[in-house]
């Protein structure tokens, strides 16, 4: 069977962006179905943002709400900064997704579902009382229901396969089905399904055939009255790739490794959601990394510093609960002044809290998590792509001022994906390790006047040796010293240090008015929903400017004038006010804060409604 | 970017002759006088400059804890880091830097209570590094409570109607672990400190020495049955590889009933035919059944044994790391930022 663009008479209705939700079992397949019907609208062209949200349990009873993944993706034909508010199609595989995600469908919107599995038990596990199909309460949206169980098992019927391995090829169905609707060109996915595999030629056959009837059926059946298309979208001129943001960490520390001509080693211990990072960099072994699944978050960090300690460039990965465990560690190679990046891709607390759920809440561990006063550089990434600058970043960093610095990710922007334009490797700047190799003169304590920092020295350079530790150290000979003055001047000069680095990174930067009524502040994954926040009342003629820090320790330069600007600050995070808090305390500014601690990311309309409210205090 | 931090070839340049003077920090040692970390102290130093490693090249690395003050001592790279994690440290540093010599000092508390976990992961790793094990049996920094291999009963500061917690033994531990090197000697018997030293230095994997140290203000004479040269001989047992086990200048002997797998002591003196009754010792039993019974042969029923139990070959962590690293650039060629970037879907916008 070939498949062509749809053979109806009619052209496709040109739409300038769409939100689509796919839903189901987390035995479905869902993420994938997203992941792949993502690669295609940014193969097309299209801007895209995507928020995957699944379930902690691998596999959550089959056909209740706790089981129900979702996948939504935003896709347009011009610039897009967040996953989309309300999804303009759903599109559900049993009754628990329905029920999950449906109040979220935008009105009017287009409702998909697989009929064959509102069975009885599933309809009672997902807690219906009568098949919302069938009793009009699904009425005011379109509902298009289609039982691909049963099609799926026609389409597949001449396969050797059990029923179950039947049922597992029904995302591909679901997947034909979209690309149909969405006029997309499907060669590549079909070439894709091969690749993938290559090694089970079966199955290969299976979700091929399950494809292809899938987009078939989209075109054979009176179901659909029109189908969409989404044009490219008018991005700057480059080479581009869809990336996820651990993705982006990953490749973003190789690149600071090249440029800094020095082996990368990375400690970690598995946690959700920072163990991609680790998969990603154990795949990179080519590239010269060196990777360590350590027995615990401790001995991971630990191994990091004695790596950073040996001339690599060192780093940890972690999510909150682990970055409780690094904190002793932490302080040493803080007292040590090594170079060593810990990535915290933060997710809902305290404790074990929501796994795979998105939060902000591990701000003030970042800069306090440790005993004594023990200042570290924390710096945050604001989407998926932009996580690639941000290693580099605090790479150099942390090897110009020799320091621990800590990269603040989240779970959103961790498996949220978008469009990354590359940078040109021969464009990414250097890093120079400066290692210390003559003897002449040498005080392991010694600073550098204009940055602070003490010289790195590597175990095996001659006429060298010297010892490091935990205990306070004399400021300049590093020898252990109990001297209440000395003590003094040690803790303030490693507090200076980390303030220096305000001097070397960019200034802080408002979008939107440059004076007026209110500054909306936000750092992290934030980022896009803020923007578009505030551009809305922009648009409006509101005096509404958006500031999104990079920097948290140090704070920017020029933060004091910018604050002045405004006649309120209104500070978004997603947590309790923990930055708002810092702004305050650093500032004295009678901040406001906006925060949300639902495990979710923040809405277009959320930040649209808190900013109108402040306005209209 | 280069694939590890080598500083130099290890064949560029013959390391330059010193002495144990040199090994010598300008600190004040600051033991409590009488303690037994001075004479192992003075035995590190003078086995350095016999193992034909430039003074450089060689690392100290410690936890906390009396002993963990080491690094100070030791005119060598050094860092005292934190309490328990001294292998976690030593393994990041020995995968990067393999051409390194690393020495890590701990004791009873850093090894085998707080740090116990890394420890186990150390052994079985079998990273290439010489654990320097001062067991004292009790926590002397904190100034006298009882430790983990503090015997049942043990009345201390934080005991004062005597523990009720079972000790650990090391030995059996790392035995568990597949330590690859393990030995044991008693703080004051300098020549087989050296000898087991320069033992573990050859030894490709972790070296496990477990040292039975004095200390002589919280827990003086917990070992005097060994440390006391004169009751020495008749207390200890060293074990040498194809040697059978004989103590107390040959008048007894250690042999195996190998019906129920116990040792028992032989008069040699009233029955000098059954020498060849006795156990020889095999330090590449790849089985762990001797070490199993040397690890739990205990005074006064049992002579304590010391020297090597176990020298056995199998490949080191920073090894196999490395060699899988190299063997997959070896294959695949070396990756560039290029290949790394353009490896996924990639579209141009013109």
């Amino acid at each position: 069977m070939d498949l062509q663009p749809s053979s109806k008479s009619s052209s496709p209705q040109s739409l300038k962006e769409v939100v689509i939700r796919f839903a189901g079992d987390s035995g479905d397949g869902m993420q994938l179905t997203g992941t792949e019907f993502t690669r295609a609208a940014a193969l097309a062209g299209n801007d895209i943002a995507t928020f995957p949200d699944f379930p902690a349990e691998i596999r959550a009873p089959a056909g209740t709400l706790a089981g129900v993944s979702g996948f939504q993706l935003h896709f347009a034909s011009h610039s897009i900064f967040t996953p989309g508010d309300a999804p303009d199609v759903i599109v559900a595989m049993n009754a628990a997704a329905l029920k999950a995600n449906l109040n979220d469908l935008k009105e009017g919107g287009i409702l998909i579902v697989n009929e064959g599995s509102f069975t009885k038990a599933n309809l009672k596990k997902a807690g219906y009382e009568a098949n919302p199909l069938e009793d009009g309460s699904l009425d005011g949206r379109r509902l298009i229901a289609i039982d691909m169980n049963q099609l799926v098992a026609k389409a597949l019927d001449e396969t050797e396969l059990s029923p179950k391995e039947v049922a597992r090829c029904k995302n591909f169905w679901a997947l034909g089905l979209m690309y149909w609707l969405y006029s997309r060109e499907p060669a590549k996915q079909i070439d894709w399904i091969q690749a993938k595999f290559k090694r089970k030629p079966e199955l290969a056959k299976a979700n091929i055939l399950a494809f292809k009837a899938g987009y078939a059926y989209g075109d054979a059946t009176e179901l659909f009255q029109e189908t969409f298309e989404v044009k490219s979208a008018d991005m700057p001129q480059g080479r581009y790739r869809r990336v996820m943001g651990n993705n982006a960490l990953a490749m973003g520390f190789v690149a600071a490794a090249n440029k800094a001509d020095l082996p990368l080693f990375l400690g970690s211990y598995p946690i959700t959601p920072a163990s991609d990072i680790l998969h990603d960099l154990a795949r990179y072994k080519r590239f010269g990394v060196t990777t360590f699944q350590a027995e615990d978050e401790i001995a991971a960090m630990g191994a990091a510093i004695g790596a950073a300690y040996g001339g690599a460039l060192a780093m940890a990965t972690t999510s909150g609960p682990g970055l409780a465990l690094k904190g002793e560690a932490m302080g040493l190679a803080m007292i040590l002044e090594l170079p060593v990046v810990v990535v915290n891709v933060q997710r809902a607390g305290p404790s074990t809290g929501m796994p795979t759920k998105t939060e902000q809440s591990d701000f003030l561990q970042a800069m306090y998590g440790r005993n004594g006063d023990c200042p570290v550089a924390v710096l945050a990434a604001k989407s998926p792509a932009d996580c690639f600058d941000t290693a580099i970043e605090a790479s150099r960093i942390a090897i110009k001022y020799r320091c621990p610095v800590i990269v603040l990710s989240d779970g959103y922007i961790a498996n949220g994906a978008e469009p990354w334009r590359m940078p040109k490797p021969e464009n990414i700047p250097e890093i120079d390790p400066g290692f210390r190799t003559d003897p002449e003169g040498y005080m392991p304590y010694a600073r550098n006047p204009d940055t602070l920092a003490r010289d790195w020295v590597r175990p095996g350079t001659p006429g060298l040796q010297h010892r490091v530790g935990g205990l306070e150290k004399d400021q300049l000979t590093g020898d252990v010293s109990y001297d209440p003055e000395n003590h003094e001047t040690m803790v303030r000069l490693r507090e200076e240090k980390i303030q220096n680095i305000a001097n070397d990174v960019t200034e802080a930067q408002v979008e939107g008015a440059q004076e007026g009524d209110l500054l909306v502040v936000g750092w992290g994954g934030t980022y896009g929903a803020l923007k578009q926040g505030v551009a809305a009342h922009l648009a409006q003629g509101n005096k509404v400017g958006h500031l999104h820090l990079r920097w948290l320790s140090p704070l920017p330069r020029g933060l004091e004038d910018i604050f002045k600007r405004y006649k309120k600050v209104l500070v978004c995070e997603l947590n309790r006010g923990q930055v708002w808090r810092h702004l305050r305390a650093e500032y004295l500014v009678p901040a406001e804060k906006y925060t949300k601690v639902q495990g979710l990311p923040f809405m277009v309309s959320e930040i649209k409604e808190a900013i109108d409210a402040h306005l209209a205090k | 970017m280069t694939n590890v931090a080598k500083i130099k070839e290890p064949a560029e340049q013959a390391p330059i002759p010193f002495t144990r003077k040199d090994m010598k920090t300008e600190n004040d040692v600051r033991w409590c006088p009488g303690c037994g970390d001075y004479a192992i102290l003075a035995s590190i130093q003078k086995t350095m400059p016999t193992l034909g490693v430039a003074k450089e090249d060689l690392v100290f690395i410690s936890g906390i804890g009396c002993s963990s003050r080491f690094p100070y001592y030791m005119n060598t790279y050094g860092m005292h880091s934190i309490h328990g994690r001294a292998p976690t440290f030593a393994t990041g540093l020995k995968v990067s830097r393999p051409e390194l010599s690393i020495w890590m000092v701990t004791g009873d508390g850093d090894g085998f209570s707080i740090g116990g976990n890394h420890m186990i992961h150390l052994l079985r790793r079998n990273v290439d590094i010489n654990v320097l094990l001062f067991n004292n049996e009790i926590y002397g920094l904190t100034k006298g409570q009882y430790s983990p291999t503090s015997e049942v009963g043990k009345v201390a500061k934080s005991t004062p109607y005597g523990s009720v917690d079972h000790p650990v033994n090391p030995m059996a531990i790392a035995m568990g672990a597949e330590a690859s090197f393990m030995a044991r000697v008693a703080d004051t018997d300098a020549a087989l400190m050296t000898d087991i030293f320069q033992k573990a230095h050859e030894h490709k994997g972790t070296a496990f020495i477990e040292i039975l140290q004095n200390c002589i203000v919280f827990n003086d004479g917990a070992f005097v049955q060994v440390s006391d040269k004169k009751q020495r001989n008749a207390n200890q047992v060293l074990l040498e590889h194809g040697k059978p086990l004989i103590y107390d200048d040959g008048k007894k002997g250690i042999a195996l009933n190998t019906d129920t797998m116990k040792p028992y002591i032989v008069d040699l003196e009233a029955n000098p035919e059954k020498t060849s009754d006795l156990l020889v010792h095999d330090e590449k039993d790849a089985t762990g059944m001797l070490c199993h019974v040397y690890a739990w042969m205990r005074h006064p029923e049992m002579p304590i044994p010391v020297g090597v139990f176990r020298a056995l070959q199998r490949p080191s962590y920073d090894e196999a790391v490395n060699a899988q690293r190299e063997a997959i650039i070896a294959k695949e060629g070396r990756g560039t930022l290029e290949e790394l970037l353009n490896d996924g879907d990639v579209w141009d916008v013109d």
